[in-house]
């Protein structure tokens, strides 16, 4: 029996075609995964993300207890901020990567993938255990009580204050959800009830995250329908989700990350803070940091028209001593682009943006290169000229 | 609701047959175009090759998957679609008509009536 978040009657009155996503019944696409990955990037769109998993950590000891598990330096988070971390195991392998919002002085929420939440609870459970002060501070999982809306893409500004009305309670203080500025979440209040609601997103557009009580669901997901349909706004599926995120490069656990695989070799060391002292995984990873890995996690783009490249594919270097060098993880059509995109693994000597590579697509090697991330990125405005 | 033109004949494995002669023209049905959503990539057969009944012989990409096309009859391809390979959503916008993939010339002992008729096709979808 499938799970099903508190949106799905609504899902089913749009027509949705739901599929299994990682044990949940979820819309890959409402009117088109190329349609609803437009609208993102050109007006807006907005995702059901209830399935996530959202854990709140409590008290004077949450903090450390967060900076020993996580990689990156909670320390760096004013109230109302928030961060792209990893939970990493003993040998640096990712257990899950997420996001960490401090809402108060001793308060965190982490925003977890829906399918880690099991491993990341009793992952975190492990460390509770292991932990000298474990009185210090609380972890409890709210995922099931909790409900989340993504909204992203240019013109949410357009809607969003009318949307979600008033300024922040608590978190980040701002006259208005417009003010946020990004990585910043603020606590405010929607028909009468607290609500959370953060500038962070996972398409590379500009956008919110919504995370409310699950029986405030639907009445959120159809005031953000009402405020904005004249903006433009389409509700957006799995299927858009991903195909926005792999043009802007962003992993997916369970493709760019597993248990195996190290933030080093998947090029998230921005996020491995090896100067705030010790935590889980640290010393593989700081090995990695000065040795080297033995592979390397590239975005790539297919150089002419072609099959969509797809995970596993294998890569392949080119020329007349071409040798296997690594494996597709993520490979789709690029909606924005019109070519194939993707990102894998390769050994650390093609990973250089401007390397050629082959790409097999059913036994037949098409050429790509390596790109540095985004893969896709917004033509930036031309800005004209200072008179002297 | 489904269309499924009365005048073809339908492969368990969503293809339709349009026979004129000794001629057949093989498409993906509109339920399968459903089912796939955007078509992004279509790889046809070569002109020349001879397919057995069943026998896979195209691909089909949408943004998700890749899905195989079986040719619902034997015969030799004589034709294919090059309009669809530049333009593969003809498949989701017109698939009996401008998003027909390839033509046969139908073997003797082409087993046409082994395929479904439309109301056959239409019970196999849920849509009769």
């Amino acid at each position: 029996m499938l799970k099903r978040t508190p949106l799905f009657a609504a899902h089913q009155l749009l027509g949705a075609h739901l599929v299994e996503f990682g044990g949940w019944e979820m819309p890959v696409q409402y009117t088109g995964i190329v349609d609803e990955h437009q609208a993102v990037r050109q007006a807006a769109g907005m995702f059901d993300i209830s399935h996530m998993g959202e854990f709140r950590v409590t008290g004077p000891g949450a903090a450390a207890f967060l900076n020993h598990a996580l990689t990156n330096d909670i320390h760096r988070l004013a109230i109302g901020q928030g961060q792209y971390t990893l939970l990493c195991n003993e040998h640096g392998g990712v257990v899950d990567d997420l996001y960490g919002y401090r809402l108060d002085t001793d308060d965190y929420l982490l925003i977890v993938n829906a399918s880690r939440i099991g491993a990341d609870w009793d992952w975190l459970q492990g460390q509770v255990d292991l932990c000298r002060a474990p009185d210090g501070f609380e972890l409890r999982d709210e995922s099931d009580a909790t409900a989340a809306i993504a909204v992203q893409g240019p013109r949410v500004v357009e809607f969003i204050n009318d949307t979600v009305a008033g300024g922040s309670i608590d978190g980040a203080m701002v006259p208005h959800v417009t003010d946020l500025k990004k990585n910043q979440v603020g606590g405010f209040v929607f028909q009468g009830v607290p609500i959370y609601v953060a500038r962070t997103g996972y398409t590379g557009e500009d956008g919110f995250e919504l995370m409310l009580p699950a029986s405030l669901a639907e009445a959120v997901w159809n005031t953000l329908l009402t405020c904005g349909r004249p903006a433009g706004l389409k509700p957006a599926g799995l299927g858009a989700r991903d195909t926005l995120r792999t043009e802007m490069g962003f992993p997916l656990y369970g493709h760019e990350l597993d248990e195996e695989t190290t933030p080093i070799e998947a090029g998230l060391t921005h996020f491995v803070a090896l100067d705030k002292g010790e935590f889980v995984g640290r010393a593989t990873l700081a090995a990695q940091k000065e040795a080297g890995v033995r592979r390397r996690c590239v975005a790539f783009r297919m150089t002419e028209k072609s099959a969509p490249p797809r995970p596993h594919y294998a890569i392949w270097s080119t020329g007349a001593t071409a040798v296997a060098i690594g494996e597709v993880v993520s490979g789709t059509p690029s909606p924005t682009l019109g070519v194939g995109i993707g990102m894998g693994y390769v050994t650390p000597g093609f990973a250089v943006p401007g390397t050629e590579m082959a790409i097999e697509i059913r036994g037949r090697r098409v050429p790509a290169m390596v790109v540095a991330k985004p893969i896709y990125r917004r033509a930036a405005p031309v800005v004209p000229p200072k008179a002297s | 609701m489904s269309n499924v033109p009365s005048e073809l004949r339908y492969a368990k494995s969503h293809e339709w047959l349009r026979v004129a002669g000794d001629t057949g023209t093989v498409g993906l049905t509109d339920h399968a175009q459903h089912e796939l959503t955007d078509v992004v990539f279509v790889e046809l057969p070569a002109v020349g090759r001879n397919l057995q009944a069943g026998e896979t012989c195209a691909v089909v990409e949408s943004v998700k998957t890749a899905s195989d096309v079986y040719s619902p009859v034997a015969g030799t391809v004589t034709a294919v679609n090059a309009v669809v390979v530049d333009n593969p959503a003809l498949i989701n916008t017109d698939p009996y008509g401008a998003g027909w993939l390839f033509q046969l010339k139908l073997g003797a002992a082409a087993p046409v009536d082994v395929l479904l008729d439309a109301a056959a096709y239409r019970k196999l979808i849920g849509a009769g």
